[in-house]
């Protein structure tokens, strides 16, 4: 029990390459820690499919238990259930907006198949401003949309609802 | 009817998703506008995403057979089958001709998709990629069919286009609904789509948006063989290029 809540510990220290000052708990990928004679497994879940980011973040997973001396670091992926932005933390969203990414709505609105419908509007991360417009559904990354704000005319990502 | 091992099956899922994930690649820096060459390059990713776990679970299912003489690798799987091999269906292999018929190649087949992932399987792990790839396509879809909409009610010249992508494609779409032997025992015992459940579903949604688009489905001869190995010219030219690498220099990494 105590061993696997300094593996937890250590995981935050572990970022998204992406998007630097999310941890992997804050992303809420992060399924599950289990210790076995010593060795830690971590459980993990992929945010999107296709994400580059995911193989460097399991090796980040691997290094930073290896420098702090475990060994024989099993990481297991699972998809089931389903990754969602409602698994991310609330310290991660304050932390977004404080990055200048618009985090996902606190009411998931995830997609579906609805022609030229859109989401609530989302406020701008900078001036706070829900006057804004949707450029693009499919952002700088996978899990982000990209969106003008029409009061201080800055463009932002917004971390969409999944 | 004895269900067979899904080995076929789910490599035909792989193919589908990553020769598709191949062809919208090809447009990444060749875009008509940085967000839609971003947008379409996600969706690449997306896909090719996908295509890794089924290949992943394809390459353990084979390995647990034992009849492979090496170990099987996602990667042999993509890179070291030769076109007769490949069970992807003829929609996703055409070339990409214009942005027009890129966007109705992908509209068309993530209808398909999307009404396919619903389904789920009785296969656990068949069940979760879909669970998961669901998310993703139901964007695919909706990002696809307002770009149908927008060009083929859109000028004379982007409304013509479509129509002679959709005269060049919609060939491509009997297939799809079209099960191959190794689909047909699976289906009975629920672990493949029974595909005549969804094909309405996709012929409405289709029709939907090809009616608010103004274009006409045209009468064509639906063309079949992708599912058992019989493909199009242009799956051996996507083939050279994706496979150049590992096929020259077998087992380089970078």
């Amino acid at each position: 029990m105590e061993e696997t809540k300094t593996i937890w510990s250590l995981l935050e220290l572990v970022t998204d390459p992406e998007v630097p000052v999310l941890s992997v708990i804050d992303l809420g990928i992060i399924r599950g820690v289990r210790m076995e004679a010593g060795h830690p497994e971590i459980v993990i879940t992929p945010t999107y499919s296709g994400c580059p980011a995911m193989d460097m973040i399991r090796m980040n997973i691997r290094m930073t238990l290896l420098q702090h001396g475990y060994t024989d670091i099993k990481i297991t992926t699972v998809l089931s259930p389903a990754w969602t932005t409602d698994w991310m933390s609330e310290k991660g969203k304050e932390k977004l907006t404080a990055y200048g990414i618009a985090p996902p709505m606190p009411v998931p609105v995830v997609c579906h198949p609805g022609l030229f419908l859109r989401e609530e509007a989302i406020a701008c991360p900078r001036c706070g401003s829900y006057h804004t417009t949707l450029i693009s559904e499919f952002g700088s990354t996978a899990c982000k949309s990209l969106y003008r704000c029409e009061d201080c005319h800055e463009p932002f990502d917004y971390f969409k609802c999944h | 009817m004895k269900p067979q091992h899904p080995i076929d099956y789910v490599l035909h899922l792989a193919d589908n998703a990553l020769v598709l994930g191949h062809r919208n690649s090809e447009w990444t820096g060749h875009g008509p506008i940085l967000e839609q060459d971003i947008a379409l390059s996600n969706i690449a990713l997306d896909l090719i995403g996908q295509a890794r776990y089924l290949y992943q679970y394809a390459a353990r299912l084979m390995n647990v057979t034992g009849d492979a003489k090496q170990e099987v690798t996602e990667d042999i799987l993509a890179y070291l089958r030769d076109s007769w091999d490949f069970r992807n269906c003829l929609l996703v292999e055409q070339a990409n001709g214009d942005w027009g018929k890129t966007v109705l190649r992908q509209f068309l087949f993530s209808a398909y998709q999307y009404f396919f992932y619903r389904e789920g399987s009785r296969d656990a792990e068949l069940a979760a990629i879909a669970e998961k790839s669901l998310k993703e396509v139901t964007y695919h879809l909706r990002w696809s069919s307002e770009w149908v909409i927008r060009l083929g009610n859109g000028t004379e010249e982007s409304h013509s286009r479509m129509e002679k992508a959709l005269d060049q494609l919609w060939m491509y779409t009997g297939e799809l609904f079209l099960p191959a032997d190794y689909e047909q025992s699976l289906a009975q015992a629920g672990i493949a789509v029974d595909l005549a459940a969804i094909q309405p579903l996709w012929e409405e949604r289709v029709r939907e948006v090809l009616t608010e688009a103004t274009l006409t489905i045209p009468a064509s001869a639906m063309q079949k063989g992708g599912k058992q190995g019989r493909h199009t010219e242009q799956l051996g030219y996507l083939l050279a290029e994706m496979q150049f690498l590992q096929r020259a220099y077998p087992d380089c990494e970078w």
